[in-house]
């Protein structure tokens, strides 16, 4: 099996290391970096758990290898507060109870984030079609619905919170795709 | 002040403690824990679901680089753990020795340096197997010429009958059927609550830590148990019970499904024992599907008996349960099927009989209590769907129907002819406000438009009773121990609270909820209040949370240890003042003189008085702990109510309306409740609608993972309706019933009720969960109705 060095910058911090050609992102991430923030659910790409941000998109990082990730911008959860403030949407995931064992909720707030840059006013199905790849077996969803309103007006209201600047980066670094 | 202390106590929306950390990514879950030199463990599995082994060959796996060791059944054997007891008394296989009872058992355990070595190993396994005829249906399981599955226990089991249980007056019964049939009506439905998964989004899994030195053990575990798990270790290993400690960290839901110990903890806990450096064990989703504790597996036959006019005289049960390869039922000693004898449900029946079959099968071990104190979910689903059996076969309307045969509000404490004591109720306030909220006379007038048009609407009723708060200890127990639970109130010289708790989060917010029990008993802030729980070294021995007994049990407890704070704060209060006690009155937050409100004492003050100013006749210091036995059960409530459209181009049904009303008794943080009850309807839409595990007839599991097994998304789950009344337990300190596993109890039957409604006209009078697509499609491509 090869290995191979890779760089990637994760939540504005440039990280390198040796990996397997067949190690997981996720796993580099919570295993490798101690970032654990990221969660696994699943074994088939179905619940979410490990959703990041690859290049401002929301990827599932348990189905991508880490190699693969080599040279590009990441952003987990544990980026999402800026400065000491919470992101809106983690505040409105706090404001409108949208989690209660918290492990979905790392996933929801990226696919949630994803979800804000795509479109910033989302109608209530858009947002379920946003969070359709996240399983949540706690909340029922409806409260998570909620919390991603919630955190659309806000961010409507306030423009320089809308998305953390090394996300708004990468956007612009990936535009055209 | 008193008022504005008090904004955060009993009642209130306050905001969740524990989110802080669970938005930043910052909860610590099992799989977060790292240990230095720690090794991985993963498990090999049986591929075939009955067969005999034959060998198993480890030393292509040994050479894997990485690989540290391969544990077998024989070494387990050899250190006399190749079994352990379940939680119902039967024995089940840590690491399977000859022979192999259901697909995906446990044959042997690789430890390596990493996860992936550790899979490496696994794969480098060479087992031999000689399959054997399997045995998938229950009802093929008592069979003459069925193999025996459990030789192992054969002097104890000669069959494969794991059980027969009965209870209730059988003659009472069957007289009032007799004369049911002559005079009265008899209906009958046979029906099965498929087999489910609880399927927490976090898998099970642990790291054990044992330390040489000090010859302790820690293990971190995804328990909702820890100190129960403690215990059984310090049994089952002969490991002396004070050098065990048990930490259930943050865990990503349970719902059941960790109550059990299952054989990845304990290879995980050997291996470390044996290479003395950490072991972590996680297993995958499809592991977790495929081999932990399944919930229900229930055929049932129902029998009901009524008067002409719908007033119900008596109930017959049999029920052939499929506990898979081990019973591994997490249920009370005394109870084999739990509480399933609770069936008569939120109805007067005068004569009821129950029995329960229970089987070995080639599938996955367990029985366990998901969402569900002990079968309630199983009970409730039959008494609701035979009550609208009822009203269908005599033309009356379910709502009617059931209003008529309420345990009536005055009626309580209500003797079930089942012999349970339920403590308070007022059902038919309950159906009535979920009437009016969803306009259901307007519903009918609707539907019956709809019919004349050939469109298909139901709606589906569930008025179901919960029997939660498992002890009384004299009747509960879990492994022997009895079901009681615990919290201890530490008070600080400055006037701020630890508090320790015998049972143990899942999501269910307890760091929240329990500082507002203690807050609204002691008169302060929450915020000043903080709860520990899940570490057995330092909370107070406790039975664990699931079957909704926290708040009733652990609850209970609490507000009593805050009470016993509130006692010797009262002694000091006197001491200081300088009168008596008798002569102090309580407003929240202090002590003062009565007619003299000025001249006072805040529990603050208290607190610090305690510690620098206590009287000579008192122990020093401002602490409590209370062991809480509760002397009877709690009996939430509530009225469902689901209103469906049917497409007939593709059987599709879609859940329009689901209006919940719940009756938790006192609430103590209504937006938790809500959290709770969203929760909870989800868990039971999924097998209403979607989930069932299934097998083919050779044993192998069907959809052992998230892509089959279809656990409800954000577009399949509807925006829940919900209310409530209040109707506080007589029994309970603050008189909070609980409330977790109540809409997952209640739930299924809403909406199964609802689509037969739908179809009632057709003559369609049962449908099994999950009421898929393909099946509607069928009944209506059968009655000639399905659209182009
Ligand atoms: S872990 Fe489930 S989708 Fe990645
Ligand atoms: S909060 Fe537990 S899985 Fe979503």
């Amino acid at each position: 099996m090869s290995t191979h060095h890779i760089h990637v910058t994760i939540n504005g911090t440039a990280y390198e290391g040796d990996v397997d050609s067949r190690m997981l992102l996720v796993h580099w991430i919570r295993d490798g970096l101690q970032l654990t923030g990221t969660h696994i659910g699943c074994d088939t790409t179905s619940c979410g758990a490990c959703t990041i941000l690859v290049d401002g998109k929301a990827t599932k990082s348990c189905t991508m290898f880490a190699v693969q990730a080599n040279g590009r911008q990441i952003m987990t959860v544990e980026g999402m507060e800026q400065g000491g403030k919470l992101h809106p949407l983690q505040e409105g995931f706090h404001e409108k109870h949208a989690l209660q064992c918290g492990y979905c909720t790392p996933g929801m707030l990226m696919a949630g984030l994803a979800l804000l840059q795509r479109n910033p006013n989302p109608s209530e199905h858009e947002i379920r079609v946003g969070i359709s790849g996240n399983l949540c077996r706690c909340t029922g969803y409806v409260n998570i619905v909620k919390a991603i309103q919630y955190a659309a007006e806000k961010m409507q209201d306030s423009e320089e919170l809308s998305v953390p600047a090394q996300v708004a980066l990468a956007r612009e670094a990936s535009n055209g795709d | 002040m008193a008022t504005e202390v008090f904004k955060h106590g009993l009642g209130e929306p306050y905001k969740r403690k524990e989110d802080a950390r669970f938005i930043r990514g910052e909860g610590k879950y099992v799989d977060d824990v790292q240990l230095k030199g720690m090794l991985y463990g993963d498990i090999v599995r049986s591929p075939y679901a009955h067969a005999l082994i034959k060998s198993i060959d480890i030393s292509e796996a040994m050479k894997v680089p990485g690989v540290v060791a391969v544990i077998t059944g024989k070494d387990l054997d050899a250190a006399g753990l190749a079994w352990m007891p379940t939680l119902s008394g039967d024995t089940e296989a840590v690491l399977a020795l000859d022979r192999v009872h259901f697909q995906m058992q446990e044959v042997a355990f690789v430890v390596a340096t990493s996860r992936y070595a550790a899979a490496d190993g696994a794969a480098a396994v060479e087992v031999e197997y000689e399959p054997l005829q399997v045995i998938v249906d229950p009802k093929k399981a008592l069979d003459p010429d069925a193999p025996l599955l459990r030789p192992d226990k054969k002097d104890k089991q000669p069959t494969n009958q794991i059980y027969h249980w009965e209870t209730g007056d059988r003659t009472g019964t069957d007289e009032a059927f007799t004369d049911a049939e002559a005079n009265g009506i008899v209906v009958k439905q046979d029906m099965f609550i498929p087999r489910i998964h609880p399927a927490p989004i976090e898998t099970c899994g642990c790291v054990a830590d044992y330390n040489k030195t000090t010859a302790k053990l820690t293990v971190w575990l995804t328990s909702q148990a820890p100190h129960v798990h403690r215990t059984l270790f310090a049994i089952v290993a002969g490991l002396p019970e004070h050098r065990i400690r048990i930490i259930s960290p943050d865990v990503g839901g349970g719902f059941g499904n960790k109550v059990p110990i299952y054989p990845g903890y304990v290879c995980a806990v050997v291996a470390s024992l044996t290479t003395g450096k950490p072991v972590k064990w996680i297993e995958d989703r499809s592991e977790n599907i495929a081999s932990t504790g399944f919930a229900r597996d229930y055929h049932i036959h129902a029998e009901l008996a009524a008067d002409k006019d719908g007033t119900v005289k008596a109930l017959k049960v049999h029920t052939l349960a499929d506990h898979g390869a081990f019973d591994a039922a997490a249920q009370p000693t005394k109870f084999p099927a739990g509480l399933f004898h609770i069936c008569t449900g939120s109805y007067d029946f005068k004569h009821a009989f129950v029995d329960v079959d229970a089987v070995h099968t080639n599938k996955a071990p367990g029985g366990i209590a998901y969402r569900c104190s002990f079968r309630v979910t199983e009970a409730s689903y039959l008494i609701e769907r035979m009550m609208d059996t009822l009203a269908h076969d005599l033309g009356k309307d379910p709502a009617q129907l059931r209003l008529q045969n309420f345990i009536k509000p005055e009626a309580f404490p209500y003797r079930s002819a089942l012999d349970w004591t339920f403590d308070s109720g007022n059902y038919e306030g309950a159906l009535k406000l979920a009437m009016k909220n969803v306009d259901y006379e307007g519903l009918r007038r609707e539907q019956a438009e709809k019919r004349a048009r050939g469109e298909l609407m139901g709606i589906g009723i569930s008025s179901f009773t919960e029997i939660v708060g498992a002890g009384p200890g004299k009747h509960f127990d879990i492994a022997g121990i009895q079901m009681f639970d615990s919290c201890e109130v530490r008070v600080h010289p400055t006037g701020k609270i630890l508090a320790r708790i015998g049972v143990q989060t899942q999501g269910q917010g307890h760091e929240t909820t329990f500082a507002q029990i203690i807050a609204a008993e002691l008169g302060m802030s929450p915020d000043d209040v903080d709860v520990e729980h899940g570490d057995t070294d330092t909370a107070p021995y406790g039975l664990g949370t699931y079957a909704s007994r926290s708040t009733p049990v652990a609850g209970a407890a609490t507000a009593l240890a805050a009470r016993k704070v509130r006692d010797k704060a009262k002694k000091i209060a006197a001491y200081l003042l300088e009168v008596g006690e008798e002569d102090l009155e309580w407003e929240p937050g202090r002590f003062f003189v009565k007619g003299t409100p000025g001249k006072g004492k805040t529990i603050q003050e208290l607190a610090f008085a305690a510690y620098t100013n206590c009287p000579p006749y008192l122990e020093p210091g401002l602490e409590a702990v209370n062991y809480y036995d509760p002397p009877n059960l709690t009996y939430p409530f509530g009225s469902y109510i689901c209103v469906v459209d049917i497409d007939r181009g593709t059987g599709q049904v879609d859940i329009r309306r689901f209006m919940a009303v719940d009756d938790c008794g006192t609430i103590i943080n209504p937006m938790i409740v809500e959290g709770q009850i969203h929760g909870g309807l989800t868990q039971g839409l999924a097998p209403a609608l979607y989930e069932e595990v299934t097998f083919d007839e050779d044993g192998n599991i069907l959809n052992g993972n998230f892509q089959d097994y279809l656990v409800p998304t954000a577009m399949e789950t509807p925006n829940w309706e919900t209310d409530r009344t209040v109707t506080p337990s007589p029994h309970h300190p603050i008189g909070a019933k609980g409330v977790g596993e109540s809409p997952t109890v209640g739930a299924p039957q809403a909406i199964v009720n609802a689509v037969v409604d739908a179809l009632a006209h057709l003559g369609v009078r049962h449908i099994d969960m999950p009421i898929t697509p393909w099946k509607v499609w069928n009944i209506l491509k059968e009655k000639g109705l399905t659209a182009d």
